[in-house]
């Protein structure tokens, strides 16, 4: 394998040569200050995890006993401890680590989808990523596959002080279906710590990817995912975003490129920035076929002493493309503070239409008067429209990730009451 | 007390009030009893609206005299949900929209702890609300929506004493009916060892009057009450003579 080989190498080279790049976005880190991840226990079953990891994970989604799930994933630091396909979907959908994906298709994965989506060398996060990988999920859904139950992932850190590397793909073959629930969170234990997740996404002709995200971390943890996804003729692809706790630092800016014609991509993102947190979000949506479509929708809310940059920038690349920015946030404390920055570009292409709506503000008064008229007390009506703010109407989204958000968005209005 | 006579459940007494630094009410006395509804004429810029609002308790209507009294309790020092939970509702003229809060979870809030099921599917019934129940409350309602909107929390409110600001305001014919309707529901409706209902409705049209009885008409101009009568009679004289010829007429004078 020749070719494989040739390409490992190319990815070394250019990962060398990136690990002292800093990124575009976000605060610079010290990578050298965190440790390496120590391996884990597989396990037989999902129930048999401690009690507190398995209340961690139900937090952003991933539920153990499976209920309602096609397959699931558990990523325990560096080791995946846990994949499981249920029976009806076996022939349709392949769910495995990408160590394993690696070496059962070593000239598809390195050729297609493997650095591909996501280049090696563009900050010093994916340097690290393709320095010393630790797995991450890969899951294939075949061709004409519809799996109608989503299909879950945990990545999970129990350990203080390391460095998560993961770097995982999903492939939608032509005309498949899936939604993918992908929950990061830690062991209540742990404080700090660097989260540096490389995600490929490949949507194939017709195909349709709703993923979903959840992120729960802690006051002193860093997360810097970097994302790449490709969309080809008639696909789209459906990104949920949604944090509501702490962080130290968080930056990413998934890019999806919308190849082929009349292929879609939908961005929607909920932030809460609570106390010191520094949250720095966005997306890139490309537009490069005829006919494509996109619109990005985020939601932000800043209370303590917490930054928020909300980013959103469509490149119109071809004469028949749409595309639409809405971000809008609420600042809640004095001590806050929010940037809106959407960026649009039309490249060589007259015909794009790109648009955006971009506000930032206080909750209105005249709202809380409002529903205080109607005997809601006005820490409750803040709460309640805070809540509602941000809670999205994101058109066909599965029922189960419906509740997990709203799940998340009840606990945060209770805890800032 | 006899048990005939109605009880008065609002009480407005030499009631001054300054709005910035302009001073919009001067020395209102004005007494709602159980069973009444009231209609507040006047033109625009009188103070109608200042007096619902600071009834309401909406922040920037600045009390410097006088005082209201609602079932007994000064509520000099209570919050609108306080004032709210005490029995008071009020239909706004113009509502705002709450982005994300449904016309469905208002009506709820509205109407307290419990099950609402079959209050929600009579109130999407009667108001014809089946297409803005599960809609972000008065975003990109209607004249007509909206009026119907208020109208379906306030019966889930079930206050005692509703306060309506310009119930007629923006809508058409078709709904005037509806809203009309309504207000009677609202105000006709007597709960069990809750007393019987009562309102005050601000309008400068009058309009509102062909589908609401009301008992008695106030006539607020320049900050004063200037007269009180048959709210019909009123309206007729204005309709005549407009309000200053109406003010100076002899049988509010007496």
């Amino acid at each position: 394998m020749p070719d494989v080989e040739a390409r490992k190498a190319e990815i070394r080279r250019l990962a060398e040569a990136a690990v002292d790049k800093p990124a575009t976005f976000g605060p610079d880190l010290d990578l050298t200050s965190f440790d390496v991840a120590a391996d884990a226990q597989s396990v037989e079953s999902l129930e048999s995890l401690e009690k507190q990891t398995r209340e961690a994970a139900l937090g952003i989604g991933f539920d153990t006993t499976e209920a309602g799930r096609s397959g699931s994933y558990f990523q325990m630091d560096r080791s995946p401890i846990y994949r499981k396909v249920e029976q009806m979907f076996d022939n349709k959908l392949e769910i495995m680590s990408t160590e394993e994906a690696l070496r059962l298709y070593p000239e598809l994965m390195y050729e297609k989808y493997y650095w591909r989506n996501v280049a090696p060398d563009k900050d010093k996060y994916t340097a690290q990523v393709a320095l010393t990988e630790t797995e991450g999920y890969f899951i294939r859904v075949k061709a004409g596959q519809k799996i109608d139950k989503p299909i879950q992932a945990c990545l999970f850190v129990s350990e203080n002080n390391i460095s998560q590397n993961v770097h995982s793909v999903i492939i939608l073959e032509e005309g498949a279906e899936a939604n993918v629930l992908t929950g990061c969170t830690i062991h209540p234990k742990v404080r700090n710590g660097l989260h540096a997740g490389i995600s490929e996404f490949y949507v194939g002709k017709g195909a349709k990817l709703t993923f979903t995200m959840i992120h729960n971390w802690s006051e002193d943890f860093h997360v810097r995912p970097r994302t790449g996804v490709t969309v080809e003729e008639d696909g789209t692809y459906v990104n949920n975003y949604v944090m509501l706790k702490p962080v130290r630092s968080l930056q990413t800016f998934p890019v999806a490129r919308l190849v082929g014609d009349r292929s879609r991509a939908v961005f929607n993102s909920i932030v809460y920035g609570l106390d010191d947190s520094y949250v720095d979000i966005g997306s890139e949506t490309s537009l490069e076929g005829a006919g494509t479509r996109s619109e990005a929708i985020a939601r932000t809310v800043s209370s303590d002493r917490s930054t928020i940059y909300s980013r959103g920038r469509l490149i119109g690349k071809n004469n028949d493309c749409k595309a639409h920015l809405d971000c809008r946030g609420i600042v809640m404390s004095e001590e806050s503070t929010q940037w809106a920055i959407p960026d649009l570009a039309s490249v060589g292409a007259p015909g794009a239409e790109l648009s955006h709506e971009a506000a930032i503000s206080p909750i209105a008064a005249e709202e809380i008067y409002y529903l205080m008229s109607r005997g809601v007390p006005k820490d409750e009506a803040i709460s309640m429209i805070t809540r509602g703010f941000l809670d999205l109407d994101i058109p066909g989204l599965p029922p189960a990730l419906r509740r997990q958000i709203d799940k998340a968005l009840e606990e945060t209005a209770k805890e800032s009451l | 007390m006899s048990l005939d006579r109605p009880q008065p459940l609002l009480v407005v007494e030499d009631l001054y009030v300054t709005v910035g630094d302009h001073e919009v009410l001067r020395g209102i006395n004005l007494t709602i009893s159980e069973g009444e509804t009231h209609v507040l004429l006047g033109p625009n810029g009188g103070g109608k609206t200042t007096l619902l609002n600071t009834i309401v308790g909406l922040p920037g209507y600045r009390i410097t005299q006088g005082r209201i009294l609602f079932k007994g309790t000064d509520l000099a020092d209570l919050e609108i949900d306080e004032r709210a939970r005490l029995g008071i509702g009020v239909a706004f003229q113009r509502p705002p929209a709450v982005r994300g809060i449904k016309l469905r979870q208002l009506i709820e809030v509205a109407a307290g702890d419990g099950e609402h099921e079959a209050l929600l599917a009579d109130l999407i019934g009667d108001l014809s609300l089946k297409k803005m129940i599960d809609r972000d409350v008065n975003m990109g309602f209607s004249g007509g929506e909206m009026k119907r909107s208020e109208m379906a929390q306030l019966i889930a409110q079930a206050p005692e004493l509703t306060l309506f600001d310009e119930p007629e305001s923006g809508v058409d014919l078709d709904n005037i009916a509806v809203v009309g309707r309504s207000m009677n529901r609202l105000l006709k409706a007597e709960r069990v060892g809750k007393g019987v209902r009562a309102g005050l409705i601000v309008t400068h049209t009058g309009h509102i009057l062909e589908y609401v009885n009301a008992d008695i008409g106030h006539v607020l101009y320049n900050g004063k009450l200037a007269c009180r009568g048959n709210p019909l009679d009123l309206i007729g004289e204005i309709g005549k003579h407009g309000y200053d010829k109406c003010v100076e007429c002899a049988i509010c004078q007496m």
